[in-house]
């Protein structure tokens, strides 16, 4: 793998501030884990960590407040919320606290590596976009721990989408994306879908909004422990959800 | 513009082209009369060709697993050095 140079990004990102948004939800583990390689590779940006918890009762909070200890308070912020509340309104909590004038969403869970943060960033500051999103289904990008029937799943979700929807992006339900501040707060507002329509609808009202969207290839590791949540009530709700995209945007 | 505007206007010009085209008979209507299934019949191969070129190009990184499993170690062993308590999962 290239290991990007961040001399070049010393110079400009000194006015820039990447608020980084994670949601948790029973993650005590893997937000450690991911705020150590968050820092490891974002070593020469200016940025915060804003942990977004709906009270896990496994005591996620009490990790996070741990690694404030080490990496500064200032750096990471702990804003909970009392229980399970949704993912739209965890980036809308985060946004409020948010300082930095770049915002980044990604997953706890791992499957988003932050190794590829450098390299939204640099795609950002090249090319002056509004919006970096992370694709699964380029050259360069890929898929782990899927089986055959998942794989054609999203492919064909991925097909009927794109037809329906014409939306300019290839990975739509992907949620690894870094936001100029003010177009989040924009887009946002206008979205009432949940779960991972949602992204969708983010993506799409973007796009219909004419904001620069630019790709990066990210990798994605999906989950070892845990079942593949992909029922038939997901389906439904995703051909729900695409119907309601095709009319309303 | 609104998608589903768009997505209208385009099926309303190609309704138009087929309405001419059986008033007209430059093709023979009775060919003329199955045009539309067969648009839905190529539209529907189509899809399934997309489904199946792009479940034989799926990108995986069976590499990019083990990464993550050697970064995991290095992140643990930094953590406890540091004493936050990540316990074992």
């Amino acid at each position: 793998m290239v290991m990007i140079s961040d001399a070049s990004m010393e110079v400009t990102e000194e006015k820039n501030k990447y608020s980084i948004i994670v949601p948790t939800y029973n993650e005590r583990l893997n937000i450690a884990l991911i705020i150590y390689l968050i820092f490891k590779h974002l070593s020469n940006v200016n940025f915060e960590v804003i942990v977004v918890d709906d009270g896990s009762p496994d005591g996620t909070q009490d990790i996070v407040e741990q690694l404030q200890q080490v990496y500064g308070e200032d750096r990471i912020l702990l804003r909970a919320r009392p229980k399970k509340l949704g993912l739209g309104t965890a980036y809308m909590h985060g946004l409020k606290h948010a300082s930095g004038n770049f915002v980044v969403i990604m997953d706890a869970d791992l499957s988003h590596h932050p190794k590829y943060l450098p390299s939204f960033i640099r795609r950002q500051m090249e090319t002056g976009a509004s919006i970096v999103t992370g694709t699964r289904y380029v050259k360069g990008g890929g898929v782990h721990g899927w089986n055959l029937m998942r794989k054609l799943t999203s492919r064909g979700a991925n097909v009927l989408a794109h037809t329906l929807l014409w939306p300019g992006v290839s990975d739509l339900t992907g949620s690894f994306r870094l936001y100029r501040k003010s177009v989040l707060e924009d887009v946002i507002s206008s979205c009432v879908s949940k779960g991972y329509v949602f992204q969708m609808e983010m993506i799409v009202r973007a796009s219909r909004k004419g904001y620069h969207i630019e790709e990066v290839p990210i990798t994605f590791v999906d989950r070892v422990y845990g079942s593949s949540k992909l029922g038939g009530s997901e389906i439904v709700e995703y051909l729900k959800g695409l119907v309601y995209l095709l009319v309303t945007t | 513009m609104k998608h589903i505007v768009k997505i209208m206007t385009l099926l309303v010009a190609l309704s138009a082209l087929w309405i001419s085209l059986l008033q007209t008979s430059i093709i023979p209507e009775s060919y003329t009369w199955l045009l539309p299934l067969y648009f839905i019949i190529s539209l529907g191969c189509y899809g399934l060709l997309m489904v199946g070129v792009g479940l034989m190009r799926f990108p995986t990184c069976p590499h990019e697993a083990i990464l993550l499993q050697q970064d995991i170690v290095e992140a643990k062993g930094f953590l406890k050095g540091k004493g936050v308590d990540i316990g074992s999962d």
